[in-house]
């Protein structure tokens, strides 16, 4: 008879066999006995202690974007369990594997309204992938088991685990199950059938003008090779989504950059002008397409993607392919045909130069805008050669813009749920993932502040993070709706700021605010230099906006476009 | 059929019978914005698989978005919509009308007619079941009106297709895709 384990015990057992190293959490009463084990185990498993499980919960999923691993947190029951919601919500949008262990009340007090009780099971529900409440310890080992299974196989996504306290005192014998028995998920519908590859192979190769839109699902399917070569085949221009971005080197002269609400103009433009749209690991949201009617009237479009349920939910479809990326990519290769298409491409070059010729880093300016601290930051790491994780407003849409990403899993940002304050936490999960990375953290004035306090985390951990503060006094964004739509009537948008650097400096984290243009150059350098964390706040032009934009509801066609600079020369 | 049409389906659902496996699907329905008409569930004839009728109207797009993403709920074995396959589509109702001596002979009548049965007779009342089609448990329930009813309760619509199990729809042929190593086509069909 091998010994009795308790359920705190065979946690950290079923995690350290599923390969997990770190944990991100925060303890509490009903997970306490969970905390207590660690202790006995000698912590085969780093704790990460987080200021909120907010931060948490959005650790987990940073860590997971920067290393396609399952992402674990950890919380107690009730407002801890509840704080993990954001996060878990995020990680669901855009598919992240995600493993949350939540404590819950003993089983004698479910249901009672005890203290810290949150049915956390249902709350859960609509943000997870799914998700268990354990009463009982020998569904433990196999609970756990399935919830890293379903998190990291098929579309990936947020599991929840919710174990009654009484679950993790109780003893039983312990052994890791081999396989999961799940009759109703069937994640392994990979290959492409033959037939439709004939026909995505054909629509590609008798296309006038085709577009490629590669989301996210390419990286997870590590596809950016062979998505490269089908491109370069057949000379086939990439668009990406906002979460695609990393997947097609932006440089690449093939590359369309990205589409959508704030996407260039020539991309919009090859959108809604190509005959057939291949999109491969890209959901199609609205951001994306603007309104489902007028998106790409004029082309065939090829869906790949391995969620079925992608397939229609928002555009009609000409050939949905339910299948994995890479397998797509690698069966439709051979049968692509090579191709030119040069009035194609000479026609995108014409988009294209226009959009450059309104570029606002050609406008002479001595204003200090986030554009051209995006571009210094490309600059200064080698054109792109870190982890940028971005927050949720316009400096995310000039981060995506001007800092031009040609590395895969390279940004990494909340695109589905637009979380505010996703960029710190996130950041420190991907710099414990990926110790030896450069990360940037660029994030605004208002998302920073939302998790500022996991600086206390930076701090703890010791992690050489490099902050990027785009502070223009205002939640950006929603100031820039309020310009457009609201007749500039800022309610609730102006931001009364604290001094960031000397907020850094009270955890212990050097920083600098830059009002200069002539110092965003040397003061990135400065971050880099500095071994260990540092923040830049740079303080820009209050009232920039982000060009070009696609009211919510309209046709991409018909995008507010940035000015030329002859305009701007002229008047 | 034009993308806008609407049509009512029904729809089989065989899920795990799990904790929370309710909850789950009409939680799905709730933010998926889908319109659910009726809905029923039961044992089914394997212990630890419930089985669940629901009837649904949408656009083909609503339908084909109920099915793909209720099948993505983890607990949900398989489902089948039967709205084009030859199937016996059943609804019981029981229903408590007022009787009076006067009128119950003429009740009995209907229920006669109807092929309903009388299961409780009272002084002052009748409680009528009837099994069969919606159409024919609402004529019944219209011609009843006149009496004066005095509760109601309906089942919802519960359906099988018709033939043999294993050439249908059941959920047996997941059952087989589980030691197929769950292979399926790329429209998520079972191979």
């Amino acid at each position: 008879m091998s010994e009795l384990k308790t359920g705190g015990q065979i946690i950290w057992e079923s995690l350290i066999q599923e390969g997990v190293d770190v944990v991100f959490g925060l303890p509490g009463g009903a997970i306490l006995p969970t905390y207590d084990d660690l202790y006995k185990y000698n912590y085969p498993v780093h704790h990460v202690l987080v200021t909120h499980e907010q931060g948490a919960s959005h650790m987990a999923d940073g860590y997971a974007r920067a290393t396609g691993r399952v992402g674990v947190c950890i919380a107690t029951s009730g407002p801890g369990a509840t704080n993990l919601i954001t996060g878990l919500a995020t990680a669901y949008m855009d598919s992240t594997p995600l493993v949350a262990i939540t404590g819950q009340v003993s089983t004698s007090l479910l249901g009672r309204d005890g203290f810290q009780e949150a049915d956390i099971r249902a709350i859960s529900m609509p943000v997870t992938k799914h998700n268990y409440l354990i009463t009982d310890i020998r569904d433990l080992p196999a609970a756990l088991k399935e919830a890293f299974y379903i998190a990291r196989t098929g579309r990936p996504g947020p599991v929840l685990v919710d174990i009654c306290k009484c679950v993790q005192q109780a003893t039983m014998e312990f052994s890791y199950p081999d396989d999961v028995n799940l009759p109703g998920y069937r994640p392994n519908l990979q290959e492409p059938d033959p037939g439709v590859v004939k026909r995505v192979a054909q629509l590609i190769n008798e296309a006038q003008k085709p577009v490629i839109v590669a989301g996210q699902g390419v990286s997870m399917a590590r596809a950016e090779a062979e998505l490269r070569q089908l491109a370069e085949k057949a000379n086939l221009p990439v668009a990406t989504s906002l979460l695609g971005i990393g997947t097609f080197p932006s440089t690449h002269p093939l590359s369309l950059s990205w589409g959508g609400m704030h996407g260039e103009a020539y991309c919009n433009y090859a959108l809604q002008e190509c005959d057939v749209l291949f999109a491969i690991g890209a959901r199609l949201d609205d951001r994306l397409t603007g309104a489902f009617s007028t998106f790409a009237p004029k082309a065939k479009i090829i869906h790949v993607d391995l969620d079925p349920a992608e397939m229609g939910k928002n555009l009609t479809i000409d050939t949905p392919v339910v299948a994995d990326a890479l397998l797509t990519l690698r069966a439709v290769l051979p049968q692509i045909e090579p191709n030119e298409h040069p009035a194609w491409l000479a026609q995108i070059n014409e988009w294209r130069s226009d959009t450059v010729e309104r570029d606002i880093l050609a406008q002479e300016t001595d204003e200090l805008v986030a554009p051209y601290v995006m571009r210094q930051l490309w600059h200064a790491t080698n054109q792109g050669d870190c982890t940028v994780v971005s927050d949720v407003g316009q400096h995310q849409m000039w981060e995506a813009q001007y800092f031009n990403h040609t590395k895969p899993r390279s940004l990494l940002t909340s695109g589905g749920l637009g979380t505010m304050g996703y960029a710190l936490p996130a950041a420190i999960g991907a710099q414990i993932g990926k110790p030896d990375e450069e990360i940037w953290v660029v994030a605004g004035d208002g998302g920073f502040q939302m998790t500022m306090p996991e600086l206390s985390t930076v701090m703890q951990e010791q992690l050489p993070i490099k902050i990027a503060i785009i502070n223009n006094g205002y939640l950006g964004m929603v100031r820039q709706w309020q310009d457009v739509f609201y007749n500039k009537r800022y309610v609730g948008t102006p931001l009364f700021n604290p001094d960031f650097v000397k907020i850094a400096e009270a955890y212990g984290i050097p920083g600098r605010a830059v009002t200069d243009k002539a110092d965003v150059f040397d003061a990135i350098r400065q971050a880099q230099n500095h071994d260990g964390p540092f923040l830049l706040d740079f303080q820009v032009e209050e009232f920039t906006n982000v060009y070009p934009m696609v009211a919510p509801g309209k046709s991409n066609a018909d995008m507010i476009r940035r000015g030329r600079t002859s305009d701007f020369q002229a008047g | 059929m034009p993308e806008s049409t609407t049509k009512r389906h029904t729809i089989i659902a065989w899920l795990e019978d799990k904790p929370g496996v309710l909850n789950r699907v009409t939680g799905l329905f709730g933010r998926r914005n889908f319109n659910i008409e009726s809905l029923t569930v039961g044992h089914s004839e394997t212990p630890g698989v419930s089985r669940m009728t629901f009837v649904a109207r949408g656009t083909t797009r609503d339908l084909n978005q109920v099915q793909t993403q209720l099948d993505k709920l983890i607990n949900v074995i398989h489902i089948a919509d039967v709205t084009f396959e030859p199937a016996v589509v059943r609804e019981l109702a029981l229903i408590k009308v007022t009787a009076t001596s006067q009128t119950r002979g003429e009740i009995m009548q209907l229920v006669d007619i109807y092929r309903a049965s009388v299961v409780d007779v009272n002084m002052n009342s009748l409680i009528i079941q009837i099994v069969g089609p919606e159409d024919r448990v609402d004529s019944l329930i219209k011609l009843l009106e006149n009496f004066g009813i005095e509760e109601m309760v309906r089942t919802g619509r519960v359906a099988m297709t018709r033939g043999s199990t294993y050439e249908g729809h059941g959920w047996r042929s997941t059952e087989a895709v589980r030691f197929n190593n769950g292979k399926a086509d790329t429209n998520g069909h079972l191979t």
